[in-house]
């Protein structure tokens, strides 16, 4: 019978069934980073539990690291207790650690990938709901809890409840300026915040043939912003290419075996699907948000909503967007005064996104009075991107140029809004007070409509402040 | 491991009312600085509650007459955004034992039943209901009746939505998994043997 890729691989990963029904599940690949893992490793200790496969995990520092001055001990207490605990639990337990000295460190959704860990086939979990990332290879990847995290080093495996997987097509073609960040907002607008509860989405056809590896990342990684745990997309030569060569992939003869194995895990044609959504790559403009959810977002030519307009459940919602945001309903998006830029995190922080906004903003100017940073994704990115002169571009045209980490998408390190800041920002959630102010305010857009802003000091459409 | 049979929730009730509250807003990020979770329930809506200065602003958590409430209203998609499970066990050790809304985010809905604390969802129209009967008397006793999928208040009982996997766990006491799943460890073994990749 013909079968998708998530049910080939839950079903390769499947250890039993237990009592409640739910699926014990192998973790083929544990991913940790410091935020989500001491208390984890606490309970391990209080169980007098071990790591059950301590090379089947891998460690870096992220959320809490400054992207500028990184030198030890940090200067907020708490975050070099976290990264020293992180260091003595890897070192306890015998994990691989890629620590700030490694030249691997950085967001562990970019450095799974970079460093060949994340591939085709595999069950990825991870104490961060952005683990979908890795879902753009065709490994099932999802993010879990911290008591979960301990489940996972005590047993390799976790109790899950097996979901339902919905086809999302996007055919056709992408207009000039519409980027893989505009096809993952225009999804979750289209099927809601709440759309993909239960389910796994299938990203596929022609637009997510064509993408390269890092656009089908920035789509997998935003899929829990529409409600679904995990999505991917079909591993095909695109992903193999990719992959080959990278450290932690099969080299030689067993590369060749892995490629064959990798190509039978993609979905069998005519498979069945819970749900197919079609959508055509034409009708998707460059989309930025304006509220306080990823949904709640509109093309950069629309006015913004009135409220009375949208569905009954939407309103109140909607209501307390414009409130927090000071925005107002029917005026247009375009034009809005922006303070903060920002471009990185797991979302956009990769070399093709640096690499973009480099080839834009070369001649231009950030605006005066306009904060702009660029954070690097991973020490891997920020080398590239500086041996490629990509990081003189950004320091010519005035934007900061910052060490790897996760930096002002959570605001955990020291990069912050202040105030009521608004900042145009490459991440992935724009709730009250993500960006490290309660009444900061964030829209998300494509890292090339961030550059837009950045020069403009407005939200722009990058089409036509960008001629080329 | 043996945990208790978490058959109902008896308690006073405080509606937080609106649709996708994230889990950054029940936990902001920066309260997450820390290698344990003890003394997370003070932050508890943190940024909702209070003022740059401390002092409180006006919200239901702060409300004097829900004071000591134990179950949590909400509205659709309670939980969604970050897996931080610093989101329920704030919750948790801010007093609340079980949380009914319109629907929940999943990995926030897996975190807390392994916590122990049940989610359970009604109809929007029943929980508006609900929401009215505590907000005009806040001391009536809400009981979350696990066991028959029941949540009943003032004389009212309201059918609510527990799946299968999160019912049984909670009224057979295996609410946290591990020991079920370190039961599994022979077969664990075979299947890691059996994979066809390995790091």
């Amino acid at each position: 019978m013909a079968k998708s890729l998530f049910e080939k691989v839950w079903d390769t990963h499947a250890v039993r069934t237990l009592p409640n029904g739910q699926t014990q599940l192998f973790v083929g690949t544990h991913l940790i980073h410091e935020v989500t893992s001491p208390q984890a490793f606490g309970m391990l200790r209080d169980l007098g539990l071990k790591v059950l496969y301590p090379k089947r995990t891998f460690a870096t520092v992220d959320h809490i690291v400054p992207t500028n001055e990184r030198a030890e001990p940090f200067s907020d207490p708490l975050a070099d207790a976290m990264i020293k605990e992180l260091r003595k639990n890897c070192r306890d337990f015998d994990i691989t650690f890629f620590d700030l000295n490694s030249g691997k460190q950085g967001i562990v959704h970019i450095v799974g990938p970079e460093q060949g860990i994340t591939q085709p086939g595999m069950t990825i979990a991870c104490g961060d709901s952005h683990t979908s990332t890795h879902g753009a290879f065709g490994a099932i990847a999802f993010g879990i809890g911290t008591s979960q995290v301990r489940d996972v080093l005590a047993t390799q495996t976790m109790a899950l409840s097996k979901m339902k997987v919905c086809r999302i097509n996007v055919d056709g073609k992408l207009g000039r300026g519409v980027y893989a960040k505009d096809v993952i907002l225009h999804i979750i607008r289209e099927l809601g915040v709440n759309g993909g509860l239960g389910f796994a989405y299938e990203y596929g056809g022609e637009v997510f043939d064509r993408f390269t590896m890092e656009e089908r990342m920035t789509v997998c990684n935003m899929s829990i912003e529409g409600g679904a745990r995990c999505g991917y997309v079909n591993p095909d030569d695109t992903t193999f290419a990719y992959l080959k060569g990278r450290l932690y992939c099969p080299k030689g003869a067993e590369w060749n075996r892995a490629v064959e194995r990798w190509r039978a895990t993609a979905s069998d044609p005519g498979c069945k699907y819970d749900k197919v959504v079609n959508i055509r790559g034409e009708d998707i403009s460059p989309t930025v948000t304006w509220g306080i959810n990823p949904g709640q977002a509109i093309f950069i030519h629309e006015n913004l909503p009135e409220p009375d307009s949208l569905p009954e459940k939407d309103r109140s919602t909607a209501r307390e967007a414009f409130t927090h945001m000071k925005l107002k309903p029917g005026q247009p998006i375009k034009g809005t005064k922006v303070d903060v830029v920002f471009i990185g995190s797991c979302t956009n922080g990769r070399l093709s996104d640096l690499q973009e906004v480099a080839r834009l903003v070369k001649g231009h100017h950030v605006k005066a009075g306009v904060k702009a940073i660029v954070v690097p994704g991973s020490q891997g990115v920020s080398k590239l991107a500086e041996e490629m002169g990509l990081a003189d571009t950004f320091r010519e045209a005035g934007f900061e140029w910052r060490g790897a980490g996760c930096s002002m998408c959570l605001a955990m390190n020291p990069d912050k809004l202040i105030g009521d800041q608004l900042c145009a920002s490459s991440s992935n959630r724009n709730f009250k007070g993500r960006q490290g102010s309660p009444t900061g305010r964030t829209i998300l857009m494509s890292p090339a409509m961030v550059a837009a802003a950045a020069v403009t000091g407005v939200v722009s459409d990058a089409r036509e402040v960008f001629k080329n | 491991m043996s945990l208790a049979k978490i058959t109902s929730v008896t308690g006073r009730g405080v509606c937080v009312p609106g649709a996708d509250i994230d889990t950054d807003r029940i936990i902001p990020a920066r309260f997450m600085k820390c290698v344990t979770f003890d003394g997370l329930g003070e932050f508890a809506f943190y940024d909702e509650r209070k003022k740059a200065d401390g002092s409180d602003k006006p919200h239901p958590l702060n409300d004097p007459r829900f004071k000591g409430a134990s179950i949590l209203l909400s509205g659709s998609n309670f939980g969604c955004g970050s897996s931080r499970e610093h989101a329920p066990q704030s919750l948790y050790r801010f007093g609340f034992r079980a949380v009914i809304a319109e629907s929940f985010a999943e990995i926030f809905f897996g975190n807390s039943i392994t916590l122990g604390m049940p989610c359970v969802t009604l109809p929007r129209a029943e929980l508006q209901a609900l929401a009215a009967v505590i907000e005009k008397d806040p001391k009536a006793e809400i009981v979350v009746e696990v066991q028959n999928r029941k949540v009943i208040c003032a004389g009212k009982s309201y059918v609510a939505g527990l799946p299968h996997s999160a019912h049984e766990a909670l009224i057979t006491g295996k609410w946290d998994a591990i020991a079920d799943l370190l039961e599994g460890l022979p077969e664990v073994a075979r299947v890691a043997a059996s994979l066809p990749y390995a790091i």
